[in-house]
């Protein structure tokens, strides 16, 4: 596999500090995958990205792209697209010339410039602003300029730090779909750093979450989900149902999969169970969400769906039940709850 | 992913320290130079004086021992005082007028406050010279209203009143920069706690208008205190102030040990003065050498 | 100058017209400051051979005499040559002191503060040291004297100018430029100077202004062979009565109000 970008054994320590801030990692990103780098802030995302720029150096470690050790080339000949959460546009420069940066770095002739940054403002929706300055647009459409201005060149890999962070809900989703949408039509190796597990879930190809300086897990979003390898990972990803049913083990079970059952209403053969009482009921519209603390004193919850009737009200004692092919066991590891989130 | 055996060396460290290293050589031109030609100039006049003709304290003695030097120090600490308060007094409702303003009022405000402050020095010495001359605009004015006489040119009343005129845009900006940024609205508050407007005024306006306050005095006072080029044109040397002392002690005696003397007190007591207000400034949470500073 | 919330929150109670005493304030305070200085207006078209004012015969005699005289036109072509030198100089120091303050954390406040001292010590010490020591260096009354002493003078005016306009600067741009592949001086060039060009433009104008109007250490300097603008003004009022400073006064005002709106106009521009 020389394709694509690969880490081997990359550590990143900073003098005085115990802890690595990257300890040891080895990844293999397949050519023109999308793959999102998840973790919570220092868990070394964002150090292993900057590490693949070119903007952290390594302390150990080598890193190749297409099979060329890039570890110790300066960012300007690494030939990537970065593209940062505060967006670094040059206010000077217009739409297009910000666009055309870095074509003019590489000494394209003027009109083959001007043809690939229509087309990619065309790409990105933006043709209309071409000659303005970066502080005349929104910042989604600032966003917008500087993916446009990462990718005109057609680097190896697009490098995503954080992009959506500085925008509200609804620009969030919107260009979460047009990042989708350029990965589609570009095929290029996209590599997206990012906290929220649910734009990890919805963008990417494959998934690799970070704590603490190492990857837990990688595999694709429904690997993750549905068969979470640590607890940290089961926890981090969508809401779980976390219980000690065997010593030096947590079973994880998610709240879709639970049915609730009263003395009335028996639990169906075949499944596992636990005890809990109900705490809260959430009502979202289209689920209803029913939050349980179990017996061991874990919290956890189960989804109903809109249309499906319930009879649970809090301070209800109902006994949790699903089907043993649903549940995912873990090493418990000592690792601080997060299932109350 | 493929295992790998051994992990490979360590690289050289490239980073941020290398970073630092390469952006500080930028600031040495600068340094060096300030060094040379200002620093060293400071410190070999400084030197100087505790020197020549011998070593030991001599000139300063031969200063706090006399008592027309005492006399001098004494006047000049006084005229900065009435300058910095004159200055004060006229400035503070100007600034604070500025603030009430809408911006072009506000622009065409401030423009009137810099033009004196850039045009030449000189020219505007020349003016007052030119009014405060026996004969000038303000002899006879003050005499058509029935005060004969007052010739300001060759006094200290002379420069001072010049000198009021020349710091007033000192003054003013630092005084206008921090009333900006007051919250009127706590004027409001203050007025529905039952306080009336000239209460309200002082006893929250003010309070919270004393960093620019502070600004705007210590500059003044300081460039007051060495100012050279109005004493020497408007005043007389009969009743000079330090800065001529110093200037005639240079120029006339070629004494540059005494000279030296006189500007180290000069300029101890100017350090004095910046570290008494800076401490003054510092429960108000801005330092005194200028208002709202980045960092 | 930006406006910060609390400005935005006290923006709605401002626009009140100003009570009558404080408007007759701002008037009288307006008039004593730009009055005084337009009386050399009037004095340069006077025909007396003194001081004179206001002046009883009108003549451009003075003005003629200005601009026909060797002595004034030396000085004039002295306070140009020493201004634009002593600018340049300055303005290549502090852009450069300005970039890597801005990059340093620890070390960086103590080190600008004594680069700013020049502004803040009191200007006739620093004139009677630095002749001092020129006196032995033999650099009074030489134009790379003059240069060197009024480039530390104007030093203070061209950092606080760029870093007001690095305060618009992100360093992330720096970066941004290396991913799309330029090399270090290309991203100076193209990225980081252009942004800071109108602070550094500022900068020069200020630190020639500074230059332009220096009496103490230029009196001090000054030799036979070379004397600035403003000490010949000083030496026509001190030394023998020489009218022909109103009309020099008068230019130099006419000439640094001009001056003053560069600046001025250069930050509308940036902030437009």
């Amino acid at each position: 596999m020389t394709d694509g970008i690969a880490t081997a054994h990359v550590t990143k320590a900073y003098p005085g500090v115990d802890r690595p801030a990257v300890d040891d990692v080895s990844l293999h990103i397949a050519d023109g995958e999308f793959m999102t780098f998840l973790g919570p802030s220092g868990s070394g995302k964002t150090t292993m990205l900057s590490m693949i720029a070119g903007f952290t150096p390594l302390t150990s470690g080598s890193i190749t792209v297409d099979g060329q050790e890039i570890s110790r080339l300066k960012p300007h000949r690494r030939n990537l697209g970065v593209v940062f959460q505060q967006y670094a546009l040059f206010p000077h420069m217009s739409v297009a010339r910000n666009v055309a940066f870095g074509l003019t770095q590489r000494k394209v002739a003027k009109a083959e410039i001007s043809r690939r940054v229509d087309e990619v403002l065309e790409l990105v929706g933006l043709s209309a602003v071409r000659d303005r300055l970066p502080r005349q647009l929104s910042g989604g459409q600032q966003q917008r300029v500087a993916l446009a201005r990462a990718v005109v060149y057609e680097p190896r890999a697009l490098l995503m730090d954080e992009p959506l962070g500085a925008l509200d809900k609804k620009l969030r989703d919107q260009l979460q779909r047009e990042i989708a949408r350029m990965h589609r039509e570009l095929g290029m190796t996209f590599l997206f750093v990012t906290h929220d597990q649910q734009e990890a879930l919805t963008l990417s190809d494959r998934i690799a979450v970070f704590n603490d300086g190492r990857i837990e897990q990688v595999g694709t979003p429904e690997e993750l989900y549905e068969r979470p390898e640590t607890l940290f990972v089961a926890q981090f990803i969508g809401e779980s149902n976390a219980l000690s049913l065997t010593p030096g083990e947590v079973t994880i079970v998610r709240p879709e999969r639970l049915t609730l059952h009263t003395a009335a209403d028996p639990v169906p053969s075949g499944h596992q169970r636990a005890s809990a009482r109900v705490t809260d009921i959430v009502y979202v519209g289209d689920h209803t969400r029913i939050w349980l603390r179990y017996s061991d004193g874990a919290r956890g919850c189960a989804v109903v769906s809109a249309g499906v009737a319930h009879e649970h009200r809090p301070g209800d004692e109902v006994i949790a039940a699903w089907h043993p092919e649903h549940q995912a066991v873990v090493p418990s590891g000592g690792v601080p709850e997060l299932a109350a989130v | 992913m493929t295992a790998v055996a051994t992990r490979p060396p360590a690289l050289p460290q490239a980073g941020p320290g290398r970073e630092r290293r390469r952006t500080s050589w930028l600031l040495l031109p600068a340094a060096a130079v300030v060094l040379v030609f200002f620093f060293y100039p400071l410190a070999v006049i400084l030197w100087r004086s505790f020197t020549e003709p011998s070593f030991g304290v001599g000139n300063y003695l031969a200063v706090l021992g006399d008592e027309v030097q005492l006399r001098v120090m004494l006047r000049t600490l006084r005229t900065a005082l009435i300058i910095t308060a004159a200055t004060l007094v006229i400035a503070y409702p100007y600034a604070y007028a500025m603030t009430l303003v809408g911006r072009r009022a506000r622009s065409v405000l401030t423009l009137l406050v810099l033009m004196p402050f850039w045009t030449s020095l000189m020219a505007r010495n020349f003016a007052w010279y030119v009014l405060e001359q026996r004969g000038g605009v303000i002899e006879k004015a003050l005499a058509a209203i029935g005060i004969d006489g007052v010739v300001l040119l060759g006094s200290v009343a002379g420069v001072t009143v010049a000198m009021v005129q020349v710091m007033l845009p000192f003054m003013v900006l630092p005084l206008q920069s921090s009333m900006l940024s007051i919250d009127r609205s706590l004027l409001h508050a203050a007025g529905s706690l039952g306080a009336r407007r000239p209460v309200a005024f002082l006893r929250v306006y003010v309070p919270l208008s004393m960093p620019g306050v502070l600004a705007g005095v210590s500059v003044v006072f300081i460039m007051s205190l060495g100012f050279y080029i109005t004493p020497a044109l408007l005043g007389t040397p009969q009743q000079a102030l330090v800065a001529q002392v110093i200037g005639t002690q240079v120029n006339d005696l070629l004494d540059f040990a005494g000279a030296g003397a006189l500007g180290t007190i000069l300029l101890v007591v100017t350090l004095v003065v910046l570290a008494v207000l800076s401490r003054v400034a510092a429960p108000l949470g801005t330092s005194a050498a200028g208002g709202a500073d980045r960092g | 100058m930006a406006d910060n919330p609390s400005i935005s929150r006290a923006a709605a109670v401002r626009q009140r017209s100003l009570g009558w005493g404080l408007r007759g304030w701002v008037v009288l305070v307006a008039f004593v400051l730009v009055a005084p200085t337009l009386v050399v207006i009037p004095m340069s078209f006077g025909a007396g051979s003194t001081f004179e004012f206001p002046p009883k015969d009108w003549s451009w005699h003075w003005y003629a005499e200005f601009f026909t005289s060797k002595q004034w036109l030396a000085a004039l072509a002295n306070s140009v040559q020493v201004g634009v030198l002593a600018a340049a100089l300055a303005t290549v120091l502090g852009v450069a002191a300005a970039l890597a303050l801005d990059r340093m954390r620890r070390g960086g406040g103590v080190v600008r503060q004594l680069l700013m001292a020049p502004m803040i010590l009191p200007g006739i010490v620093v004139a009677v040291a630095i002749y001092g020591v020129f006196l032995r260096w033999q650099l009074n009354g030489t134009m790379l004297g003059f240069v060197l002493a009024h480039a530390v003078l104007g030093l203070p005016f061209v950092l606080t100018s760029v870093r007001t306009s690095l305060a618009g600067y992100d360093p992330i741009m720096e970066k941004a430029a290396a991913s799309l592949g330029a090399p270090r001086f290309a991203t100076l060039r193209k990225v980081v100077l252009p942004i800071i060009a109108p602070g550094v433009l500022s900068g020069f104008v200020f630190a020639f202004a500074t230059s332009f109007d220096e009496v103490v250490v230029a009196l001090f300097l000054q030799t036979p062979a070379i004397k600035t603008l403003p000490v010949k003004m000083y030496e026509s009022i001190v030394l023998e009565i020489d009218p022909t400073i109103a009309a020099a006064s008068s230019l130099i005002v006419v000439f640094t109000t001009i001056l003053l709106f560069v600046p001025a106009v250069l930050r509308r521009k940036e902030q437009s």
